[in-house]
């Protein structure tokens, strides 16, 4: 099968939907002529033509607003901003009105957008290109919320966002772009060719909008996690020598409860893993809702370990990123009550 | 002591210079350029070449209710009365609907009084298959689509037969079949979203256009300049219009940036033609509207229009002007009543009269009864029948998700 790294999947899955689709189109800052910061439009304008993949100015609700017109007016807009930590100025845009317009309008205008966005630590980003802010998102009704973790759910995930009548915000783990960090910064970079994720069948396939993945089986504790994290809870419980089940998301909003009650249940032990700081995070809503449908299987406090509660550090990155050792702290910790 | 002789220094300037309760009614910084003065420029103008349409005002019917100028737009007394038809008919539904909210049958209401020409001129310039993005006032737009009152009424009433299924303030009509977008309580957010409908349009090689409408208050947000730079750099198919009705709620207009420049003359800093029209002039606002949607479906791209109004009635039922604005204002207002200008208009070309025109007021009161008592039988906000509340999960997403279908189960349903 042919390896490919993040960038490419999703480069690859773009590519098909402006084939298959003439009403998809595709435009945010630098996208158009150059192919974007991180290239995950590289070439697509020079084979699909100016006005299918184009350079906006720099306006992220003006991104927003003008993909809600053209998706209301019936194309099928992938809408890039630059760094997830840039998408407030179109914050407005998201939250009042692309994810009420079927609601609002009884379903007489809906808007089939994607806003994909590069998000998450661990590039020396800093404040301003290191944010997670799933959780601002999966707080609104309206709106479906994507994290992928590996090159063939990145494609198989954005196809199934793209083609989804709903707005769905696609936030790219920026750090897994090239390899799978494992949360070991100073070990060599590795790359998606010597990992099953990065097996990326060529043409269309999708992954479901909804549904977790188990991506390691496990009978002592579960590990509830997404994005870049997934690599780094791998590594993790490879090391504790305690039998986590480690369970992908993939999709935050719908989250898929059914995977997490099943797991849950059959461990009684779970501990939430993200970057974002820890309060009012998206491992709260896990947390409660864990604890509303598990409470009687649960054998330890759900524990969480996430970014703290602070802004995104510079220097100070690798205090902040949850480790490998916290980690495996905090199964310790859920395994010895 | 020494703060005291600071505060005697302060040099910050905040405009203010506007009558309020008390005072008499002041518009003597309100230009009044005579009728058919403004030059009619050819719809390829560049945009600097706007500059004395954008500071000057563009007006039609004169002092005396003739039409004047190259801006004429020539209507037939058959099109003259169906404007001035719908735009009696707009305000007597405003005046019914307002006493039904004293009544109690809904929310909230919001009149357009004293805009109707901007609703019903602009929207009879435009065709059925262009989009509309309008703001809360101008329902105008409505009576020339050609929807019923009786669903009108029942979305404000939130009744059963409310299109909206009871999920919006009165006042925030959709209507798809009649290209209504869906209107938004977030101010300007429909300005930029009308510019990508319109890029859509393009997209598609179509020859519909967009159409927007904001107050001039709106003006101030980040929403307004991304919708001109967008419309500005794509060269979208749509009408950009602003209007000025004076008010902002309390604020006047001096605050969103009237006093140092034109609203209307903020167009030609991004490039986009900017005209300044008589808003209480039915024909001046067709007129403009035609000269912009043949512009905008020619392909070059957007226009600005300004409509001078003012705004005649509260800003909505939870407000009271008369803490404000002088009481008398709206009548003081310089360009007068936009039903009494046509009236006269009609008359004096000898197509209208009096008597005419009392019998079509009293025809459309009754027809407005008639269907605000219909929309009643289907009934009103604190009266059944009502949509089924289980609807209030429906339409948060295309396929209903686990999570609602777990909360609608607990609800009860």
């Amino acid at each position: 099968m042919p390896q490919q790294n993040m960038i490419q999947a999703l480069n690859a899955a773009q590519d098909i939907l402006l084939e298959r689709d003439p009403n998809v189109v595709i435009f945010g800052e630098d996208t158009g002529y150059f192919g974007g910061v991180f290239r995950a439009t590289d070439g697509l304008q020079a084979k699909h033509g100016l006005q299918r993949v184009f350079d906006s100015p720099i306006t992220e609700a003006g991104i927003i607003a003008m993909a809600i017109g053209m998706g209301a007016n019936g194309l099928r807009p992938i809408a890039e901003i630059q760094f997830s930590d840039y998408i407030f100025p179109g914050f407005d845009q998201i939250i009042s009105e692309l994810s009420r317009l079927r609601y609002r309008s009884a379903g007489q205008y809906t808007a089939p957008v994607t806003v994909r966005s590069p998000w998450g630590g661990g590039i020396r980003g800093g404040q301003t290109h290191s944010m997670s802010p799933e959780a601002f998102f999966t707080h609104i009704p309206g709106i479906k919320v994507v994290v992928p973790s590996t090159p063939h759910d990145a494609k198989g995930l954005l196809i199934s966002a793209v083609e989804d009548d709903d707005p769905v915000i696609f936030f790219e783990p920026k750090r897994l772009y090239n390899g799978p960090f494992d949360g070991d910064h100073e070990a060599a970079a590795k790359s998606w060719a010597q990992h099953s994720g990065g097996d990326v069948p060529d043409g269309h396939y999708t992954v479901p909008l909804g549904k977790a993945k188990v991506v390691r089986a496990g009978k002592d504790a579960s590990i509830i996690t997404y994005g870049t994290m997934v690599h780094v809870a791998l590594a993790a419980v490879a090391k504790s020598g305690i039998d986590a089940e480690i369970i992908d998301l993939r999709t935050l909003a719908p989250v898929d409860l059914d995977t997490i009650t099943w797991s849950v249940e059959k461990t009684g032990k779970c501990v939430i893993v993200h970057e974002a700081p820890k309060t009012s995070g998206f491992g709260a809503e896990l947390s409660a809702a864990i604890q509303e449908n598990c409470f009687y299987h649960l054998e330890a406090p759900i524990t969480r370990v996430t970014g703290w509660d602070t802004p995104y550090p510079h220097a100070h990155e690798w205090e902040y990123f949850p480790s490998q050792a916290r980690i495996i702290n905090a199964l310790q910790h859920v395994m010895k009550v | 002591m020494e703060r005291n002789a600071k505060m005697a220094q302060n040099n910050l300037h905040v405009p203010s210079n506007v009558a309020r309760p008390g005072d008499a009614p002041d518009f003597s910084s309100v230009p009044l350029e005579p009728a058919g003065a403004a030059a009619r420029p050819k719809i390829d103008v560049a945009a600097r070449e706007t500059h004395d349409l954008s500071y000057g005002l563009i007006r039609v019917l004169d002092d005396d209710g003739k039409a004047v100028g190259p801006w004429d737009p020539k209507l037939s007394a058959e099109t003259l009365r169906t404007a001035l038809r719908h735009m009696v008919q707009t305000r007597i539904y405003d005046n019914r609907m307002l006493r039904m909210h004293r009544q109690g049958k809904m929310s909230f209401y919001m009149t357009s009084n004293g805009e109707e020409a901007i609703a019903i001129g602009q929207g009879m310039a435009l065709r059925d298959e262009d989009t509309l993005f309008p703001s809360y006032r101008q329902q105008g737009l409505l009576f020339v689509r050609g929807r019923s009152m009786v669903d009108m009424a029942s979305h404000c009433m939130s009744n059963a037969r409310d299109n909206l299924m009871g999920r919006q303030l009165p006042v925030h009509y959709t209507w798809r079949e009649g290209n209504l977008f869906s209107i938004s309580g977030n101010l300007c957010t429909q300005f930029p979203q009308a510019v990508g409908w319109a890029m859509a349009c393009a997209y598609k090689g179509e020859e519909a256009i967009a159409a927007s409408w904001i107050g001039e208050g709106s003006s101030a947000e980040g929403d307004f300049h991304v919708a001109m730079t967008l419309a500005s750099v794509y060269r979208a198919p749509v009408i950009l219009n602003l209007v000025n009705n004076q008010w902002a709620i309390s604020t006047f207009q001096g605050i969103a940036g009237g006093n140092e420049t034109t609203f209307a003359a903020k167009g030609i800093g991004y490039g986009i033609p900017g005209l300044r029209v008589d808003g209480n002039d039915v024909l001046a606002m067709h007129a403009a509207t035609t000269w912009a949607a043949e512009r905008a479906r020619k392909g070059f791209g957007a226009t600005f229009i300004e409509a001078l109004t003012y705004r005649g009635g509260a800003h909505s039922t939870s407000d009271d002007p008369a803490r404000y604005r002088p009481k008398e204002d709206w009548g003081s207002w310089p360009l007068g009543d936009p039903i009494e200008r046509l009236k006269t208009h009609l008359i004096v070309i000898g197509e209208w009269s009096d008597e005419r025109h009392a019998q079509m007021e009293g025809e459309i009161t009754d027809q407005v009864l008639n269907d605000l008592k219909e929309a009643e039988g289907y009934g009103t906000l604190n009266a059944a029948p009502r949509p089924d509340p289980v609807t209030l999960f429906d339409d948060v997403l295309k396929d209903m998700p686990p999570n609602l279908k777990r909360q609608r189960e607990e609800f009860g349903a």
